[in-house]
């Protein structure tokens, strides 16, 4: 079998790793290049003996590991700070210490990616065939065997000669190597390279058709590969199910049947009526007091003030932007003087805020019945407060009050005339509060800031 | 360690290197295996066995299975992702910083520590990607162009945690196998010789033609080095982000600043233990006390107390800070600890931790094969407990007492608990009957006689 091509090289083993060193450093200095020694584990000092050049594999990694550094960071500062910036709990959206430790992760990734497959690429391997593979004697490189195979290729080769100097170095045995007579087996199978070829274009298809995708349009739904978070179990509302005989799958209010907690029997509190009118005073079960108009006051500036204002005149927030957007609407004006809402009995405005009026929606899901009410008694200390004159300030506070701007409190409001009027204007208030003019008073100051 | 300059007799080096060869060799050659070792397999199946329908009872039902609720929302899924992750950065320690150091002892456990360090990183990766809920969509945690236009959140420590995991799994593999190589080469060169021929191939297409030329050995050591270099720094950022998922938080118990050396010294410590744990069944079982040998052995038991004592430190520290912050939920989170409803995980991590490895500080002790392993496995259930320790009692009794909580296991906690243990012997196990098990090649390097025959070069190492 052996012998049967063009000569490769010779082949030498010696006894031990030192004796391995001396034949390498003689065969350098007789001037081979085109030598190596082969040897079960890294013989130190042979580099030196073989004039091995240092190589330039951590110059590499040096250049992989910049590489991932720049990466890291330039990944970390794209999306999240140029790309898509996120505010994490008002944090600044580039800020380099939170981003070191990934940083620092493909730093390290990447020159270990380039130290492993570097080292194999300048190493030449994988490499399927080598003709000292040939020898029965190379098989014993990987145990116990020193070796050092000069190739026939040298310009200084001479097949006497070369043996002998191997063998004046100490040589234990000295062989010929031949190169296989079939050129085939000096490359790689052919199923191999077939095999990686379409290995590695197969695993490029998925890239191609999401490369695609991101660059094509389509009205057709997304694949849904994984449909659970997408399609759940479960019915929405209005939504058809077959488990009824009516095919819906809202289960609507049984007849003759109220939900428990529902009846809301008493007319007055739950809708304003008393004796089939509006009622005029306030439901028996509220106590009123300065703490249920407070409260009225935080129900009001949430839900009533957006449109109505503050102060009740129908500017709020939202007209005030139709009219920065050059339209022209305002709310309704609560505290007009002898205004509709005014003149209204307390059951009407309670109905109102609870069903709503004209494009005004109802509250009646969004405020229970008592805030109503709450909210009822403070448009009432609204009304009484922005048509309020000098003489409804008490003595013992006018003397706080900055007396020069107080000339005319009500004068805002329109017609002077109307100042006085006020307070008869909201009487059914008035018997159920004793001393209403402070605590109504005192309730709209706060609002006034 | 200066080498003995060693008296020339021909035959006598090449000898000594074949002995090398022929004991490692003939744990992966022996015609049939041991009755231990299938016994070994068989119960390390079984609990696969049981891990994987857990998982899959887990995926078809839903988290809801676990014993995880809104207050204890990290369990036992987390305490097992940082004890094995723990578990494998002695590994790591073992190739990368041993070498680094020149401690040529490490030649003869490298190998399997490093294959054990793969594993638990398996084992332990396992475990965020099954706590996610969907794990299938896992891929949505590194940054890819999508529809949502969403990328990941690269200020978050559960993102870093993706990174360095995987950075670790990727140099961990990679610096395995090409440390194998060589000795796959051997491995092929054996089967060749025998005749063996589809052996020859597998073994031969996974050591890339490798022919020990010494123009490949110059760079494949340039890079081992490099490669140890870079692994060092590594395998401390791991468990050092591991510990800011906790550290990063708000939480009493977790936000402290002393977490990443902590974790790390735990990891070292739980690490060896596992070590040990593994090895001195196998090296008894096939024949390697001549390779693993008792100094070896020695050795890590003192790094083990070290670790220990560093982890006992830590612990001290914890509850004088807690004393000297002052601060009210910080006290309390540390009392509970220790006398609060797990008092008894507290109890187990004090003394499997700290009191138990101070038995090595006796050279009766570490020169006693069995008690190490009846230590050592202690050991892994101390730091098992302490991870369980940090996770659920600070979660069970965080800030408002209305959210107080307990936290019970149920039997899908447990089975994919003894399923990645089983994942892990199986792995083992295989990979001791089918891959070189000891790097000969390195062993053979750190010999005496691999300075042999030339002038005398005594002291270079």
């Amino acid at each position: 079998m052996l012998g049967d091509g063009a000569l490769y090289g010779v082949l030498a083993e010696y006894d031990t790793p030192g004796e391995l060193i001396e034949a390498a450093r003689k065969v350098r200095d007789a001037g081979y290049t085109e030598f190596d020694c082969f040897s079960p584990f890294p013989v130190h000092g042979i580099d030196e003996a073989m004039g091995i050049k240092r190589t330039i594999l951590p110059l590499l990694i040096f250049g992989g590991g910049f590489a991932g550094l720049l990466g890291g960071i330039l990944l970390q500062w794209w999306t999240n700070a140029y790309n898509w910036p996120w505010n994490i709990a008002g944090k600044p959206e580039w800020s380099i210490p939170a981003n070191v430790p990934i940083a620092f992760e493909t730093t390290i990734l990447l020159s270990v990616l380039t130290a492993f497959f570097g080292m194999w690429m300048l190493n030449k391997l994988p490499q399927v065939w080598h003709p000292f593979f040939r020898l029965e004697r190379f098989g014993r490189v990987t145990d116990d065997a020193f070796l050092l195979g000069i190739e026939a290729r040298d310009r200084r080769f001479d097949s006497v000669a070369t043996t002998q100097l191997l063998k004046d170095a100490g040589a234990i045995a000295v062989e010929n190597c031949h190169l296989d007579p079939d050129p085939a087996s000096r490359t790689m199978p052919g199923w191999i390279t077939a095999f990686i070829v379409s290995s590695t274009a197969f695993a490029l298809i998925p890239f191609a058709i999401a490369a695609k995708a991101r660059n094509s349009h389509s009205s057709e739904p997304h694949i849904h590969v994984f449909p659970d978070m997408d399609f759940q179990p479960k019915y929405k509302a209005d939504a058809a199910s077959d488990l009824f005989p009516d095919g819906r799958a809202n289960r609507g209010q049984l007849a003759e049947t109220v939900a428990r907690g529902s009846l809301n029997a008493d007319d007055t509190f739950y809708r304003g009526i008393e004796g089939g009118k509006w009622t005029e005073g306030f439901p028996k079960q509220l106590e009123i007091s300065e703490q249920l108009v407070r409260r009225g006051q935080i129900r009001y500036n949430i839900y009533c003030a957006p449109c109505h204002g503050y102060d009740g005149r129908g500017s709020g927030p939202v007209p005030q932007r139709v009219a920065a957007g050059g339209g022209a609407w305002d709310a309704r004006n609560l505290v007009q003087a002898g205004g509709p809402v005014v003149k209204m009995p307390n059951g009407q405005l309670f109905n109102t805020i609870s069903n709503g009026y004209n494009t005004m929606m109802g509250y009646a899901h969004q405020i229970p019945p008592a805030d109503r009410w709450a909210i009822v008694l403070y448009t009432r200390a609204l009304q009484r407060s922005q048509n309020a004159a000098v003489d409804d300030v008490p003595q013992e506070e006018l003397g706080r009050m900055p007396m020069p701007q107080m000339q005319t409190p009500a004068a805002p409001a329109g017609a002077g005339s109307a100042a006085p009027a006020a307070p008869t204007g909201s009487a059914p208030a008035a018997p159920a509060t004793p001393a209403p003019a402070p605590a109504a008073g005192s309730a709209a100051q706060p609002e006034n800031k | 360690m200066a080498t003995e300059p060693v008296i020339y007799e021909p035959g006598k080096a090449r000898e000594a290197f074949r002995a090398v060869t022929r004991d490692v060799a003939w744990v992966a050659e022996a015609p049939k295996p041991h009755k231990a070792w299938l016994g070994a397999l068989g119960v390390s199946m079984l609990m696969l066995a049981i891990g994987v329908y857990s998982i899959f009872v887990l995926l078809t039902t839903g988290i809801g299975v676990w014993g995880n609720s809104n207050t204890v929302g990290w369990a036992w899924d987390i305490t097992n992702f940082v004890w094995w992750i723990g578990i494998g950065h002695a590994g790591t320690l073992i190739s990368a910083v041993l070498y680094l150091t020149r401690q040529s002892w490490r030649v003869s456990i490298n190998r399997a520590a490093e294959a054990m360090t793969i594993f638990a990183v398996m084992c332990a990766g396992l475990f965020p990607l099954l706590h996610t809920g969907r794990p299938w969509f896992a891929w949505w945690m590194l940054p890819h162009p999508n529809d949502m236009d969403m990328w990941p959140q690269f200020r978050s420590p559960l993102m870093w945690d993706v990174f360095a995991v995987s950075t670790y799994m990727t140099t961990s593999i990679l610096f395995w196998y090409m440390g194998l190589v060589p000795d796959l080469a051997t491995f092929r060169d054996r089967c060749a010789a025998r005749g063996e021929k589809l052996k020859a191939i597998i073994y031969g297409a996974l050591s890339l033609g490798w022919r020990g030329s010494a123009r490949n050995w110059h760079r494949y050591e340039r890079a081992y080095l490099i490669l140890a270099g870079l692994a060092t720094p590594l395998v401390f950022s791991v468990h050092s982000v591991v510990s800011f998922d906790f550290a990063t938080s708000q939480l009493p118990g977790w936000h402290t600043t002393i977490f990443p050396p902590y974790f790390v010294a735990g990891a070292i410590f739980s690490g060896f233990a596992m070590v040990l744990t593994l090895l001195l069944p196998l090296r008894h079982l096939f024949n390697l006390k001549h390779i693993i040998k008792e100094e070896h052995i020695e050795a890590m038991c003192k790094i083990l107390l070290a670790t220990g004592m560093m982890v006992g430190l830590a612990y001290a520290t914890e509850f004088f800070i807690a004393w000297y912050s002052g601060n009210l939920y910080e006290k309390f989170a540390f009392v509970n600890r220790a006398f609060g409803p797990f008092w008894w995980a507290y109890f187990a991590m004090v003394s499997c931790n700290v009191l138990i490895p101070q038995a090595f500080w006796f050279k009766m002790v570490r020169r006693n094969v069995v008690l190490i392993f009846i230590l050592c496995i202690f050991v892994n259930i101390g730091m098992w407990f302490e991870r369980f320790v940090i996770i659920a009692t600070s979660l069970a009794r965080s800030f408002l007492p209305a959210t107080w909580s307990y936290f019970t296991p149920t039997i899908y906690d447990i089975g994919l608990f003894i399923g990645t243990l089983g994942l892990f012997g199986t792995l083992f196990l295989l990979f001791f009957r089918y891959v070189p098990v000891i790097a000969m090649s390195e062993v053979k390097g750190a010999m005496p006689e691999a300075h042999a025959g030339g002038p005398s070069k005594g002291g270079h190492h």
